[in-house]
């Protein structure tokens, strides 16, 4: 491509469009301004607090839940008092839970596969995972993951055999949901660090199951 | 998530829990989730409305009521949220996977009537 307009004239892969809002704020958009500004004004909280919460979901990610599901794995104890109070034991391994949610973790098995979806918008378990992928908020995802979830999952890669029970939780109040991937054979000789490398999102939600071939990208 | 948890702790001999302290709905129990459409903030997905379902746990502890919380009502409203379990058929009759397949919700105590 040249882009002899943008002052040079040489063949390269990146585009010149200009990163920029070319439209004028939508519905949502002026909403969300005129009730933030309102709230800072009103002295309900100010930019500090802004940033700070920005910095709290920032800082976490699928690499919290990897760890979770690794130590779950390796250590029996740990994992049923997993799966007995996932908070508490997200808690365990200082992982905080700054927005009041519960924790359910949903244990697969050979005889169960869970899927986890928010129909009504993006309910996810953001303290160990961070914030949705956009398909994850879509209706797409929102709508078929209850009606027909095993045509997703192939979309995924997934085939879950007719004699495995599908559930599939939909989070819509107060309780996230994490799911408890099977660990993968072939990882016996894996020590937590190498466990975890394996541990992406996805297996995460449910829509693909774990792999000891695939690495979760840092 | 294990069977055996969430369970409702027995109480004491003689110790009375306050209203609403204790769950309405035991697990195993069959219920209806109720076909209301208030006006304002709710949390009950529409395509579960009227539909049959068994409780598979009570959530500990009480929760606030999201619908009341959503108007910044928040004192005093807390009752329990169950894990609702409901076969995939009973929502959808043309459902095509296994007859075994479920949907597993959070289901505000308010919301439900035995079956």
């Amino acid at each position: 491509m040249a882009h002899e307009e943008n002052g040079h004239d040489h063949d390269h892969d990146h585009s010149h469009a200009e990163i920029g809002q070319t439209e004028r704020p939508g519905y949502y958009d002026n909403l969300e301004t005129v009730v933030r500004e309102l709230l800072v004004s009103k002295g309900y909280f100010g930019p500090d607090e802004i940033r700070r919460q920005i910095e709290v979901l920032d800082s976490r990610t699928p690499a919290l839940g990897a760890m979770v599901v690794a130590r779950a794995w390796a250590d029996d104890a740990f994992r049923k008092r997993l799966l007995d109070d996932g908070r508490a034991a997200c808690e365990e391994l200082g992982i905080t839970f700054y927005d009041q949610t519960g924790l359910i973790v949903l244990e697969n098995t050979d005889k169960v596969h869970n899927l986890i979806v928010c129909t009504l918008c993006s309910c996810y378990p953001r303290p160990v995972l961070g914030l949705p992928p956009d398909w994850y908020k879509l209706k797409p995802y929102r709508a078929r993951a209850v009606s027909e979830p095993r045509k997703v999952l192939a979309e995924f890669g997934t085939i879950i055999p007719d004699d495995v029970e599908i559930r599939v939780s939909d989070s819509t109040a107060m309780v996230r949901f994490l799911v408890l991937p099977k660990r993968p054979e072939g990882t016996e000789d894996f020590d937590e660090v190498q466990l975890a490398a394996i541990v992406t999102r996805d297996t995460m939600i449910g829509v693909v199951e774990a792999s000891k071939d695939i690495r979760r990208g840092e | 998530m294990q069977d055996n948890i969430a369970e409702t702790k027995p109480l004491a001999p003689k110790a009375v829990p306050a209203l609403g302290e204790t769950a309405v709905y035991a697990k195993g129990e069959a219920v209806r989730i109720l076909d209301r459409t208030p006006i304002g903030h709710y949390r009950v997905p529409l395509y579960l409305r009227g539909k049959h379902g068994v409780i598979e746990s009570v959530i500990e502890p009480t929760g606030l009521n999201n619908e009341e919380e959503g108007y910044g009502r928040n004192a005093g409203s807390k009752l329990h949220y169950y894990r609702v379990a409901i076969p995939m058929t009973e929502i959808w009759p043309g459902y095509t996977g296994s007859p075994r397949d479920g949907l597993r919700i959070e289901i505000f105590e308010t919301w439900l009537e035995r079956n």
